[in-house]
């Protein structure tokens, strides 16, 4: 009973075996080095804890929290912007960009960006986009959306990556391995880092107490996008904000092992300011553009939990959902069960309706979320909401009606339990139904066990109660 | 019919519908167990379904009122056990969630949710039971569903409880902490995505030789069996109670009476 846009996704996605082992390649070696780091990791409960009660402490103070940061970051020499939809931010940013005579942006992987639609915002406004992560740099050559939110090119196997290399970089050489499909990404990227007017870059915390803001990659293209050019724009959303340095590493060390099992990113850059006297490089001027899109609204929506998500992809990883169907099916920027739990926000109820309901609220993203965001109670909040507001199809709202009916009617309950059981029994070859009416979503795929010939209550109706 | 002591406690089956309606077998294994295990058992009559597909689905109001009737019908006993991981929790875990904190149906809920109890876990955890004299000679893997895992940490118990079946070698599941894509109405609301799951779950049951496939939860097996019988495999499936309860010698899920 899916919406028919989101069943022709998902359709699509099933039918591809590339997409299903990219999904398999890198999810399972996700699950797997998680597995190995938690395992490694004794104090994980405790440390989950503190990161759960670090985020709720900033989403209850986050009007204090916004003014130190803001104070600290002015204070630094930074300009601070204050965006309350993703389209004032985009016209920020792009306000910036012409201001300061931009041509050519740089961009270090962000999903706040994905979220607001920068991309689209600076193609529009004529400003030249470059992607650097090297995933990112996949997806705009492909000219695709990201399907996860740590590795936006996971739908890509390496197979499809170094076609789309062969025909797209200017000099790629045979491409044999992956090392020369990087080396090859580099050439086609090192020279465009240093040309750019602008650097744009996300942010995985704000600190609030020095103003500084804090990207962690693998790749060290932030630094690359955010040192070179004479303009560095921070987009980043509000609930990124910690206290202190020390609340950002107890949170980092959650984020890293969550997302790719490592203890570390490779770089862990700390970003306060622009460049001042005396300093060799930097940029000379420093812009963070603060989001809200639909955040304080969260606060006050029943998913003030959902704020304290880190984006670190674990409880995609670790979707059977996700796993079958990969990002794009999701058809909002994030995938999975956080996406599942912020698109409804983002995109709509109505539009995005299918993602509560498409969950066998089976719990493992909450058991690996590192800061225990409830997910299936917030997927449940969404439909209850979704059923309140008349969005189930009444295929389902009328049997389900009719059969609450006879559930608080227990002598309906029996006769009408007696008289399916036998009906069924006619569909039956020797003990499986492999069709029936009103079956086909589960007779499709697999065989339906026949009941026994008297239910259980009638077999015990004669038997005596219990003392 | 039973023949508990005067101070065994007074043990409501709330059998679950799918154990009514699809398979008796598992329901009179549970009260074999239970009486086994030293408890008067009762069946009260007027019992149905717990609610979840109304849960699920964002039906609260309806859950409301089927939850009042389970709660009203289960209350007068000492513990209330179930043979299902989800519908146990359902009732422990969600029903208090339905009411609100300080009144009367809140507390009422509570207090039936302290004492009700999935039945492997129950006879491992409060009665401190296990098996004597029942063999079985066959392999077997265990499927944890993820109800019975994760909202009431069901794990260790039925191992423990099969691993006293003389003759039973239990073979380890590969992602057995993984979701079979059962879902309740998820399955035939997604079927497609349902399916992909499915398959690769029986993918690995398959792969782990075993004769028999266990489980604690009627959906779940209901949703491997059936897909394990549509690529024609033989592995049997049973709800882990019927092989504990010694009836493994009768047909299994999808075999004719």
């Amino acid at each position: 009973m899916s919406t028919a846009a989101y069943a022709a996704r998902t359709e699509r996605a099933l039918a591809d075996p590339i997409l299903k082992l990219a999904i398999d390649r890198t999810t399972g070696n996700a699950r797997t080095k998680r597995a190995a780091a938690i395992a490694a990791w004794p104090e994980f409960p405790a440390a989950r804890e503190l990161g759960r009660d670090i985020k709720d402490h900033v989403i209850a103070h986050l009007d204090h929290y916004l003014l130190e940061f803001e104070r600290n970051a002015i204070a630094s020499g930074a300009k601070v912007h204050w965006a309350r939809t993703a389209q004032e931010a985009c016209e920020i940013v792009v306000g910036i960009c012409r201001d300061a005579g931009v041509r050519s942006a740089t961009r270090s992987k962000s999903m706040l960006g994905e979220e607001i639609g920068l991309p689209h915002a600076m193609a529009e406004a004529g400003i030249e986009r470059v992607e650097t992560d090297l995933a990112e740099h996949i997806i705009q050559l492909a000219d695709e959306p990201p399907s996860h939110i740590v590795w936006p090119a996971l739908h890509k196997t390496r197979e499809q990556v170094r076609e789309l290399f062969l025909a797209r970089h200017r000099d790629p050489g045979t491409l044999a391995t992956v090392e020369a499909m990087v080396a090859s990404a580099r050439r086609e990227l090192r020279g465009r880092f240093m040309a750019a007017d602008a650097g744009i870059s996300g942010a995985n915390f704000l600190i609030a107490d020095t103003g500084a803001v804090c990207t962690v990659t693998n790749e060290g293209n932030a630094e690359l996008t955010t040192t070179p050019p004479r303009l560095h724009i921070v987009t980043a959303g509000i609930e990124k904000l910690v206290p202190s340095t020390a609340h950002a590493m107890a949170l980092l060390r959650l984020l890293v092992r969550s997302a790719t099992g490592a203890e570390l990113t490779q770089y862990t850059t700390f970003h306060r300011g622009p460049k001042r006297a005396g300093d060799r490089d930097g940029p000379e001027a420093f812009h963070i553009v603060l989001v809200d899109n639909g955040r304080t609204r969260m606060l006050t929506d029943g998913l003030a939990e959902m704020l304290r998500c880190l984006r670190c992809g674990a409880c995609l990883n670790h979707c059977v959902v996700y796993r079958q169907i990969g990002g794009h099916a999701y058809g909002g920027t994030y995938p999975g069960p956080m996406g599942s739990v912020l698109t409804p926000l983002l995109d709509g109820l109505p539009k995005a309706q299918d993602l509560p309901r498409a969950c066998t609220l089976n719990g493992q993203c909450e058991e690996v979320c590192p800061v225990a965001i409830p997910l299936p109670t917030l997927l449940r909040g969404w439909r209850d909401r979704s059923w309140r507001e008349g969005l189930e199809p009444l295929s389902v709202r009328g049997p389900l009606s009719l059969w609450r009916f006879m559930v608080l009617h227990p002598a309906l309950y029996r006769l009408a339990t007696s008289l399916a059981v036998p009906a069924m029994r006619l569909f039956a070859r020797g003990g499986w139904i492999p069709r029936m009416p009103l079956a086909g979503g589960w007779t499709r795929h697999r065989d339906l066990p026949a009941p026994a010939s008297r239910t259980f209550m009638a077999q015990v109706s004669n038997r005596r109660p219990a003392a | 019919m039973s023949h508990a002591a005067a101070d065994a406690p007074r043990v409501g089956l709330f059998v679950t519908c799918l154990i009514d309606a699809m398979r008796p077998s598992a329901g009179f294994a549970a009260v074999a167990l239970l009486e086994a295990a030293g408890c008067r058992v009762d069946i009260p009559r007027a019992q149905t379904c717990c609610g979840q597909p109304a849960l699920n689905s964002g039906d609260r109001a309806g859950t409301v009122r089927i939850a009042q009737h389970t709660i009203a019908l289960l209350e007068p006993y000492d513990h209330v056990v179930v043979p299902s991981g989800s519908c146990a929790g359902t009732i422990k875990v969600h029903y208090p969630d339905l009411f609100d904190p300080g009144s009367a149906w809140h507390a009422r809920a509570i207090a039936l949710a302290d004492r009700t109890f999935e039945l492997l876990s129950y006879l491992t955890d409060i009665r401190r039971w296990k098996p004597h004299d029942v063999a079985l000679n066959a392999t077997a893997t265990y499927h944890d569903s993820c109800s019975g895992l994760r909202e009431l940490g069901i794990q260790a118990q039925p191992r423990r409880l099969l691993a006293a079946v003389e003759g039973l070698s239990l073979r380890k599941l590969e992602g057995s902490d993984t979701c079979c894509g059962f879902g309740g109405t998820f399955c035939v609301k997604y079927p497609a995505i349902s399916n992909a799951i499915v398959e690769e779950k029986a993918a690995h049951i398959e792969a782990t030789g075993a004769d028999l496939l266990l489980g604690g939860d009627m959906g779940c097996l209901m949703n491997m069996a059936g897909k394990l019988h549509r690529r024609g495999s033989a592995i049997r499936a049973f709800h882990a109670a019927e092989v504990l309860a010694g009836m493994a010698g009768g047909p299994a899920i999808g075999e004719p009476e």
